[in-house]
């Protein structure tokens, strides 16, 4: 922006604003953070002491841990499989022309959009029914449908960055349609390939609902914490709370560093 | 010509749905020369280069390379690499490895690979920049790039689709001149794209003019230059005047602008018949008095003026508002009044005027 036409209140004003909704967004996060850490048992100001006796509590109860080998268990296979779909679908709209394109991309982006409560109920009934409920592999069906489509987004705006020519290049200089795919496509889609794995495996870790329905006694961990709340107020919750949080976040900030750092050498080859 | 022709159009028709980008294409490219397929867009200039590459499959007629039919051949089994006109150089490798790929894929191990790219990188004068990355080069410096890796190979013919489009005016004589040297030094055929008339009569031996998907003219840049062949090349090479009109019984052409004499070997037009005059600007000449007896001539009024070195371009319109162009030098000009609306006189000699073959 130019110096000349700024507005110090304006200016003043805009950054309050963004100041004020990263609050709105955070603050309760922050809070289950603080309280994480605090000796009371119910959450109230003013704080107790300072005490991680909440997290040894956690670490010590084998049940969390059980849902948490589960939650990584059904997380790498699920941001595996539904990585490897979503650059399928991604790969397939970027190379071909065919009649009812459109509604196979509607289609394909669509299951994040059905409300969780719908699919998750959906799910337990198509999946009871083939003798599939309850069990780890249940969860990772479910989560594969719901993380397919980020996958398929991710990787289809990275594709949309290429050059066109290069995969016809790599066939001229004698490349079938595999050692393009592996030595021309995947290296440049890779940033986006291994975005979507840390972003598919953050939505399952965080999903709850769907897990909820079908996961039977193989919980995952937030179907864990609502058990706890269920049962009982405890501190615990803000502890995994914060845990699942930091996990998540961890796994979406890698996303991010590879998906905007690497996507700015992309135009080059087109551009100039 | 059999037994030089490298490779054959042989009836080539492609068609895209209900369009049709190249009608009946019989053409065939020497070893060893340097041809250019010279159009504007969407003439079938670049459809012809990417059913050659095997990019697009012919939709009838047959193409043969080194007298083999390829129809069938995919592209990555052709040895018939090609620059692209986005030079599509891999952004995720760097310089040597780019020029290394086509090698790799042909399965020739890495040390060998390394050696025989690095030799095409000295011999591109592109050496230091082995190591770098492609979004660091410059544009010639990409060029030189997308050629060697092309090259590499060793292969009998290279296609070129618009390389130099994307570069500035001086670098583009620079390439040129690259080019054209390369292609002698290699001796093996060089098959250029271009919508540019400067670099397809610069660089190439025989030049294609294409125009709606049909083949106007083939010719050295000379022939096309002197004798264009149908109306259409007359207008695209954009330097000759052009007097279209019907054969009078004394046997010369009557138009809506006068009566003009055609050149003496035009013996085979008979009177009634329709036919087109073209006269080069280079042979064309201004006066503000009537010519002499010798000359034909027809009165204009200037319109403007281009300024190109030592030459100037100076356009005419007639009184029925055909556009006539004069090239002359700056002396004779300088004789005469130029301003816009000027009434002059259009004069040449009937010898060195052209009747095109076909009206």
């Amino acid at each position: 922006m130019n110096d000349f036409n700024r507005n110090r209140f304006v200016e003043f004003g805009l950054r309050f604003y963004i100041l004020l909704s990263f609050a709105f967004v955070f603050a309760p996060i922050a809070a289950s953070f603080v309280f994480s850490f605090n000796s009371d048992r119910f959450p109230s100001i003013p704080l107790g002491s300072f005490s991680t006796e909440w997290y040894v509590a956690v670490a010590s109860d084998p049940l969390v841990w059980a849902g948490l080998r589960n939650t990584l268990f059904v997380g790498l296979i699920v941001a595996v499989v539904s990585t490897a779909i979503g650059f399928g679908a991604a790969y397939t709209d970027f190379r071909y022309r065919f009649f009812g394109k459109t509604a196979y991309l509607a289609l394909a982006l669509l299951p994040p959009t059905i409300p969780v409560v719908i699919l998750g109920l959906a799910m337990l009934a198509f999946l009871s029914r083939i003798n599939l409920s309850g069990q780890s592999i249940s969860v990772i069906i479910a989560h594969i449908v719901i993380c397919s489509p980020f996958a398929m987004a991710i990787t289809r705006l990275r594709l949309s960055q290429m050059d066109p020519d290069l995969e016809a290049a790599a066939w001229n200089l004698g490349a079938s349609e595999w050692a393009a795919m592996r030595y021309v496509i995947i290296p440049f889609a890779a940033p986006a390939i291994f975005g979507a794995l840390f972003i598919t495996m953050a939505v399952s870790f965080d999903e709850f609902a769907v897990a909820w329905f079908v996961s039977g006694l193989n919980e995952t961990l937030p179907v864990k914490v609502l058990g706890f709340l269920q049962g009982q107020v405890s501190p615990r919750i803000n502890v995994i709370g914060t845990f699942v949080f930091v996990i998540s976040m961890t796994l979406v900030i890698f996303a991010q560093l590879l998906l905007t750092g690497r996507a700015k050498d992309a135009p080059a080859a087109s551009n100039d | 010509m059999q037994g030089n022709a490298l490779v054959t159009f042989d009836g080539v028709i492609k068609r895209f749905g209900g369009f049709v980008a190249v009608q009946k294409l019989d053409l065939e490219i020497h070893k060893g020369e340097f041809l250019a397929i010279m159009g504007s867009s969407g003439c079938g200039k670049t459809t012809t280069l990417r059913m050659l590459a095997g990019l697009e499959a012919p939709s009838e007629g047959e193409i043969r390379l080194g007298g083999k039919p390829i129809n069938d051949l995919p592209t990555w089994k052709r040895d018939t690499p090609m620059v692209w006109q986005s030079l599509a150089l891999f952004p995720f490798l760097n310089v040597i490895e780019n020029v290394e790929f086509a090698l790799k894929m042909r399965g020739v191990g890495a040390t060998e690979r390394r050696k025989r790219a690095g030799n095409w990188l000295e011999r591109m004068q592109i050496s230091e920049f082995a190591e770098r990355n492609i979004s660091q080069l410059s544009g010639g410096q990409r060029q030189r790039v997308a050629l060697a890796r092309s090259l590499v190979v060793e292969p009998e013919i290279l296609l070129l689709d618009e390389p130099l489009s994307a570069l500035d005016a001086h670098l583009k004589v620079r390439m040129q001149s690259v080019l054209q040297n390369l292609q002698r030094e290699l001796g093996i055929t060089f098959v250029y794209v271009t919508h540019s008339q400067s670099e397809a009569f610069a660089m190439a031996d025989r030049v294609v003019i294409m125009s709606k998907g049909v083949v106007e003219q083939v010719g050295s840049a000379q022939e096309i230059y002197r004798a264009p062949r149908t109306r259409f090349v007359a207008e695209f090479l954009g330097s000759s005047n052009i007097f279209a009109g019907q054969i009078a019984a004394d046997g010369t052409l009557s138009t809506s602008t006068g009566q003009y004499r055609l050149p003496r070997d035009m013996s085979g037009t008979r009177p009634k018949s329709t036919a087109t005059l073209v006269v080069l600007d280079t042979r064309s000449y201004l006066s503000s008095v009537e010519p002499g007896p010798e000359f034909d001539w027809v009165r204009a009024k200037v319109v403007g003026e281009e300024f190109t070195g030592a030459m100037a371009k100076i356009y005419l319109e007639t009184a029925d508002g055909s556009e006539l162009r004069v090239q002359s030098g700056y002396e004779e000009l300088a004789k005469l009044p130029m301003n816009t609306g000027q009434d002059l006189f259009v004069y040449w000699l009937p010898e060195d005027g052209h009747v095109l073959p076909i009206a």
